[in-house]
């Protein structure tokens, strides 16, 4: 691999600044996190990303020192610290909520933490002012946090959180209050200030293309365990389960029995008096073991006629058109009553459309572009 | 504007007349010229004069405010920290029980409060004076105080306590430089309460005050006994001008408050 890469979760040698080890969290007869081992890596965009309730909040709660863990240990750089109170941790978090203290300014909240630490007030100030500088807050730094915009008052919080240079910065739904504009904006402010400030940096979200955007890695979880942990095109290329493909973008399932026809090659058989499906597999099934074809939706080609050389090919009906102006989804209903998505590119202007509702039509897609999935 | 119906005009005018018109014949007849309450002989302010005069009056006032000050700071004290603990302390045995029984003292008649207090003082030797009706005031009042705080710091966003924390606070750094300052004015009404039920109460100080120490409303009491003097509607009409004068300022601060706090917001959301 090329070692101008940052990879360091590829190295054996690489120390990790966090590990989870074997961490148990129950609360009463809820378990919340279940048995959970992770490493995280210094100057890592780590997104632990799952829907509410899978625990990832929790995750991000134990490692700012809110929670501890029921059995198991947490490492920030080689020391467990579960004996270290919060306010003892060089672990910043920002809230989702932001958590800005209303009673005091935009600077004041800045500098909050730093006087705890009893920083000498020429550094304090310089300090407060690079912060607002990275944050481009220098107008607001007089004012209070209601009296600011919601997207000001995140990157207050941001500032706040990093005015103390932390190990780490837990960073909790720091999104979620903005619309879509903003928040597209503010991810990408978001990657350029990690950068800057070389600070590892853990998310905890929802959604999915939010963690794509901005980690360096993504943890899938649910129900207290993590599903994959992976760079994000592995995580969308090569999803471990049918659940991380399905909750990973969009995705057609097509369940079938695999027969081994050569080396990492499976035919799928998945209903009757229909040509097999061929897909390649590094993981081994039986002959006739029950498994799932994940396809996503921009791999599979839409056309009039069957095209010669596809290795896949299938046939059916439009039944939907979803148009979203870039693109175009097309539901194809075929003759078992499956629908398969395929997405297109609007290239054309859309009187030149070529498919409409009705229109019989090919599928296909090449050997490689499904991942083959056991359960 | 829309004018009144004359049903609600009626029932307006029955309302205000029913609360405020006998506190209007105070305020008139402590101008009243004559020494005979009912009889008005002329406008006078003679009354005030002699007020101020008298002695016994004025060494009673200073006791009732001294007694409204230290009780309702002692009040506000406990009833904060009881407030917080029911609130934001973790679940312990009996926590259940202690808050129900933190608010008994709402209900429970205060002559029967009086009269317990009275046997503690005796049983344990102490004189009773000032100390004894400041202990008292602050039994009953700290429930008030600990009801309103605690009201408080329910809607209280737990987050800032967190963050304050993850910013490097002790616990107790966390409580008084962060939450303290936000539910200030949940504080400062409680001890506004307090204070206002201190200064009128009757029936707990005169179970608790002793020979030394008398409160206004004890001394209005016995006074009025020996019959209605204009002195003491002077007396009254003063202390209704001083809870008017305060009710209204409280009132015009919050509302200045709340309409800069909505003009920042609206100012903060064309900024956006």
């Amino acid at each position: 691999m090329n070692s101008d890469v940052f990879a360091p979760w590829d190295d054996p040698q690489a120390k990790p600044l966090i590990q989870f080890r074997n961490v148990t969290k129950r609360f009463g007869e809820f378990t919340a996190i279940d048995n959970l081992s992770l490493d995280i890596f210094e100057r890592e965009f780590f997104a632990l990303l799952g829907p509410s309730g899978c625990g990832k909040t929790t995750m991000m709660r134990m490692l700012a020192g809110f929670e501890t863990p029921t059995e198991g240990q947490i490492l920030l750089g080689g020391k467990d610290i579960d004996p270290i109170p919060p306010n003892k941790r060089a672990v910043n978090m920002m809230f989702q909520s932001y958590a800005l203290f209303p009673h005091l300014s935009v600077w004041e909240n800045i500098a909050f933490g730093l006087r705890r630490d009893r920083m000498p007030k020429h550094d304090l100030e310089d300090r407060v002012e690079e912060m607002l500088r990275l944050t481009r807050l220098e107008k607001f730094a007089r004012r209070k946090p209601h009296q600011i915009s919601g997207g000001q008052r995140q990157r207050v919080a941001l500032a706040r959180s990093l005015a103390k240079a932390p190990k780490l910065l837990l960073l909790d739904e720091p999104l979620g209050a903005l619309d879509k504009k903003l928040r597209q904006d503010t991810q990408f402010e978001l990657m350029d200030i990690q950068e800057k400030t070389g600070t590892t940096f853990v998310i905890v979200t929802h959604d999915q293309e939010e963690a794509m955007t901005v980690a360096s890695r993504v943890a899938v979880m649910d129900q207290g365990q993590l599903m994959q942990v992976a760079t994000p095109d592995r995580i969308y290329e090569n999803p471990a389960s049918v659940y991380v493909a399905d909750f990973i973008g969009d995705v057609n399932i097509i369940e079938g029995r695999a027969t081994s026809v050569g080396e990492d090659t499976y035919q799928v058989d998945w209903a009757e008096g229909q040509a097999p499906l061929t897909a390649g597999s590094a993981k081994n099934f039986e002959n006739g073991q029950l498994c799932h074809l994940a396809i996503r939706p921009e791999k599979v080609t839409i056309s009039a006629e069957r095209p010669a050389d596809a290795v896949n090919a299938v046939q059916g009906k439009v039944h939907d058109i979803a148009y979203l102006g870039n693109l175009s989804t097309y539901h194809v209903e075929l003759a078992n009553g499956t629908i398969i998505k395929a997405q297109t590119a609007n290239t054309r202007r859309i009187s030149r459309r070529s498919f409409t509702w009705e229109d019989p039509v090919w599928l296909s897609w090449t050997a490689t572009a499904a991942v083959l999935l056991a359960d | 504007m829309n004018r009144l119906s004359w049903f609600n005009t009626v029932s307006l005018t029955l309302g205000f007349a029913f609360l405020y018109i006998p506190m209007i014949i105070l305020i008139i007849f402590s101008f009243n010229e004559s020494k005979l309450v009912t009889v008005w002989a002329g406008f006078s302010t003679k009354w005030y004069g002699e007020l101020v005069q008298n002695e016994a009056f004025l060494d009673a006032a200073w006791v009732t405010i001294r007694v409204a000050v230290f009780s309702s700071t002692l009040a506000t004290i406990l009833g904060t920290a009881a407030a917080y603990v029911l609130v934001r302390g973790k679940r312990f045995f009996g926590r259940t029980l202690f808050s129900g029984m933190i608010y008994a003292p709402l209900v429970m008649p205060e002559v029967i409060t009086g009269l317990s207090l009275l046997l503690l003082f005796i049983g344990i030797g102490l004189d009773r004076g000032i100390l004894t009706i400041v202990l008292a005031h602050t039994t009953f009042s700290m429930c008030f105080v600990s009801v309103v705080v605690s009201s408080r710091l329910v809607t209280f966003d737990k987050s800032l306590e967190e963050a304050a924390l993850d910013l490097g606070c002790s616990p107790a750094q966390a409580f008084g430089l962060v939450t303290l300052p936000i539910i200030a004015p949940a504080v400062i009404s409680g001890w506004l309460l307090a204070f206002t039920l201190s200064l009128d109460d009757l029936v707990i100080a005169s179970f608790t005050s002793g020979p030394s120490a008398t409160t206004l409303p004890i001394k209005i009491f016995s006074a009025v006994r020996l019959g209605v003097s204009p002195e003491i509607n002077a007396l009254s009409t003063i202390m209704i001008a001083v809870v008017t004068v305060g009710v209204i300022t409280a009132s015009l601060v919050t509302k200045r408050a709340m309409m800069r706090q909505r003009q920042d917001e609206q100012a903060a959301g064309r900024t956006e």
